[in-house]
């Protein structure tokens, strides 16, 4: 083989491999994007129903109703809320007036059923998009005012 | 007074640093000899002052004074001693500080074990080092100085984060960060290399065991990371792809790129632009890790944006390092000329095919890890990229890399046919094709993607004990062989240990999440769990309610496992210590959750999950480690520099 071949061969081959690499990339990025949206886009009607997204914001006081393994609260951003059930074990920092970050789909009933909830190991840590939620409803309502 | 001593110390090492590096780099161009004389020294003195330094925290944590900022956020009073000492790096400032200690240890390690070494490169290495270390120290000095008082002295400190508070998180920093600073030396060797303008096998010679030494540090503070998330954070998993845990994982993907394709610019002379760029990305990634885990970036963009003093100073750092490397390289790259052609099926061939992997590898990982922050920044929105995005993108990668691995030890150097190469790796093939797809059977159902990963595994380990038979068979006396041969092939078998761990937890494992009451039982795996009761315990600075939990298998009692709920005081916040009882072969794993139902029998969530083969991820990595250090401590590396000028090439292994 002449060292034109090789090199062309070689070149050609890291084409391939780099090809195959995006390829991966972008087909895993476009199923894999997990987007975010606060009580308030959901309830007027921004987020999509059934695919998997976010919602972040507090725990409603009171909210918290358990049933054997499956609770049922309701997030709030202080302006909307959105109901969520979850079976499975919560982890150690929900609480009731606490930020939480649920990951799961929207029902056509409104309801959000989660796979995941996620708070963060410190009691006075607010997950960055349950802050953002809160704060974007605070502005509304400001500006309404 | 003693916090004050350590300010002045790090004061002091900013001068000696910032005079190491003018005059070590400086003084090494020029070929001056007195100014190279003071590296050593200089950099000795540099170690001596930060570890005093760091002293004088440690000393601060112990004594519990809390009249310093950063003790009276880190530590509290009824701390035990270990953690206290753990506590001087859990948090930013002191993090900075064993960051930079580390630092000044390696520098002391290269002036100690440099002797074959000219004295000019020395100097140059050291002095280049000498002005990280100055980036170091002005970054603490200026934004995250740990020796700050407090006006207001609290009568007690926060505590330490209770996270935090475990055997394992006292050794995952320091060996985390010894990987992530050690590959500031084969950087600095790199641009030394490039000052110079001499690229030899000598160059690449001195680099190699000081990059498999930051590569050993940096595989097993990853190991002993996702080891203390799986039976510390409670539930179970033993990595996330979470942008911290990524930031440890880049370099190191490319620091094995970085290992491998200085072995070919040693043995051939060949790869030296690639090496190069290998050992600037490397260090950069580590400086990006510390940027993400210490601007808060990751906590919240904005976050950021509202205290961008220590993110900016670390970016701007990152540029001049990167910026400033990469230009010197552009401009000496012409320069370098390569040492000699390969024919396309050759030992060298496959290095570079896997070398190329492993860096695509690392660029998806971090399109994954930095896109959602980039995203956010220019207020596009809000978005995760999940681990079904790292899982899916990763692992086909990782194939291939794992099936070349072996070609490469197979192949000869410079030319091989392809027909021969078949002809030698066929019946490991075929073995490993075979062994690979009947063993899922044993372990129950039978799944594509767990007959792959044995595949690979087996594939791995018949073709180096294959390797080594011959090896041993041609050989007269097994003492030739350099230990370096041994180091390969172990750290080879030890990525197949890790990757049938890989395999049979993502394959096999089973979870339960169940509501129990005392005397109620669940069964996973073949194994059954007994609630037997539930009481309160008094631990030093939290109380707890353990669970007892009786293993049960065919009906006999194996022992009781105690998973337990903390409250630490100093914060209220709940804790879950998972109860694992461990084999070769399994884990069982209980956790406690939250109490459902107050009253007599009061019910609990409880979560439990039997896991096959996990301890093997982390095996897998202590024969990687251990293969590493053999490779580095090959006698070779310890000749003088007069009898470097011939490199024979070998047929044997890639030593």
């Amino acid at each position: 083989m002449k060292p034109r071949h090789k090199r062309a061969a070689l070149i050609g081959g890291g084409l391939a491999a780099l090809g195959l690499a995006a390829y991966l990339v972008l087909n895993a990025f476009e199923s894999n994007l997990v987007f975010f949206f606060t009580p308030s886009q959901i309830a007027s009607g921004e987020a999509p129903k059934n695919r998997t997204f976010r919602v972040g914001g507090m725990v409603k006081e009171g909210s918290v109703k358990r049933d054997n393994l499956t609770v049922a609260f309701v997030v709030t951003d202080t302006a909307k809320e959105v109901s969520v059930s979850y079976t499975g074990i919560l982890p150690d920092l929900f609480r009731e007036g606490k930020g939480v970050v649920a990951q799961g789909k929207l029902g056509d009933d409104g309801k959000f059923s989660a796979t995941e909830v996620l708070a963060k190991h410190d009691e006075n840590y607010m997950p960055p998009e349950a802050q953002h939620a809160v704060d974007e409803a605070q502005k509304t309502i400001k500006t309404l005012k | 007074m003693i916090p004050e001593i350590g300010h002045f110390a790090l004061i002091l090492a900013l001068f000696v640093a910032l005079a190491l590096g003018l005059l070590g780099v400086i003084g090494g161009q020029q070929g001056r000899d007195d100014w190279m004389a003071l590296a050593r020294p200089g950099a000795q003195a540099l170690w001596l002052l930060t570890a005093f330094s760091f002293g004088c925290l440690t000393y601060a944590f112990y004594t519990n004074d809390f009249s310093v900022s950063y003790v009276a956020q880190h530590s509290n009073s009824k701390l035990p001693g270990l953690y206290r000492v753990a506590g001087v790096w859990g948090g930013h400032e002191g993090s900075l500080l064993l960051w930079h200690f580390m630092l000044t240890s390696w520098m002391l390690a290269v002036s100690i074990f440099s002797r074959q070494l000219p004295d000019a490169m020395v100097s140059r290495v050291l002095g280049l080092l000498g002005l990280v270390a100055v980036g170091f120290l002005l970054f603490m000095l200026i934004t995250s100085n740990p020796f700050l008082r407090l006006s207001d002295v609290p009568t007690d400190g926060r505590d330490l984060n209770p996270l935090l508070q475990d055997p394992g998180l006292v050794f995952h920093p320091p060996m985390l960060y010894m990987g992530y600073v050690g590959f500031a030396v084969p950087f600095a060797f790199s641009i030394a290399a490039l000052l110079n303008g001499r690229l030899d096998a000598a160059w690449a010679r001195w680099s190699r065991p000081w990059a498999t030494a930051a590569w050993i540090f940096l595989t097993l503070g990853i190991a002993l990371g996702s080891w203390w998330a799986y039976y510390e954070l409670g539930w179970g998993g033993w990595w996330f792809w979470d942008p911290v845990e990524n930031a440890s994982f880049l370099p190191w993907l490319v620091g094995t790129a970085l290992m491998h394709s200085l072995a070919v610019t040693e043995k051939r002379g060949l790869f030296r632009n690639w090496t190069i760029v290998l050992a600037i990305t490397a260090f950069s990634l580590s400086l990006l890790g510390t940027f993400l885990v210490r601007s808060g970036v990751l906590t919240s963009v904005h976050a950021f944006a509202s205290d961008p003093k220590r993110g900016v100073f670390i970016l701007l750092f990152l540029s001049v390092v990167v910026g400033g490397s990469l230009t010197l390289f552009a401009m000496r790259a012409s320069k370098v000329r390569s040492g000699g052609s390969f024919a396309l099926v050759s030992r060298e061939t496959f290095l570079l095919v896997n070398n190329v992997l492993l860096t695509t590898a690392a660029a998806s990982v971090l399109l994954g890890t930095l896109y959602p922050l980039i995203v956010d920044a220019l207020n596009l929105g809000k978005l995760s990229v999940g681990p079904p995005y790292f899982n899916s993108v990763f692992a086909p990668i990782m194939v291939p890399v794992l099936l070349f691995m072996v070609v490469g030890s197979f192949a000869r150097w410079k030319s091989d046919s392809a027909t021969e190469l078949a002809k030698r790796l066929s019946p490991v093939g075929i073995a490993s094709v075979v062994l690979g797809s009947t063993a899922p059977l044993l372990a129950g159902a039978w799944s594509a993607l767990a007959a792959l990963g044995l595949t690979l595994a087996f594939w791995i380990v018949l073709a180096s004990l294959l390797q080594i038979y011959q090896q041993l068979r041609n050989t007269v006396n097994w003492k030739s062989t350099p230990i370096s041969y041994w180091g390969m092939h172990l750290a080879h078998v030890g990525i197949a240990v890790c990757v049938v761990g890989i395999t049979m937890v993502k394959g096999y494992e089973t979870e339960k999440d169940v509501r129990m009451v005392i005397g109620d039982t669940v069964s996973v795996g073949g194994y059954t769990f007994r609630l037997t009761g539930i009481r309160t315990e008094a631990g030093p600075n939290y109380h707890a309610d353990v669970g007892d939990v009786e293993l049960i298998r065919e009906d006999r009692v194996l022992r009781t496992l105690h998973p337990e709920k903390r409250i630490y005081f100093s914060s209220t916040m709940p804790m879950t210590e998972a109860a694992i009882d461990t084999s070769l072969v399994r884990d069982v794993y209980v956790s406690l959750g939250e109490r459902l139902e107050d009253g007599k029998n009061p019910a609990w969530a409880m979560r439990v999950y039997h896991k096959p083969f996990i301890t093997w991820i982390w095996g897998g990595c202590l024969l990687m480690a251990l293969g590493g250090a053999m490779a580095a401590l090959d006698r070779r590396y310890r000749k003088k520099a007069a009898s470097f000028a011939a490199t024979p090439v070998k047929n044997g292994a890639l030593v």
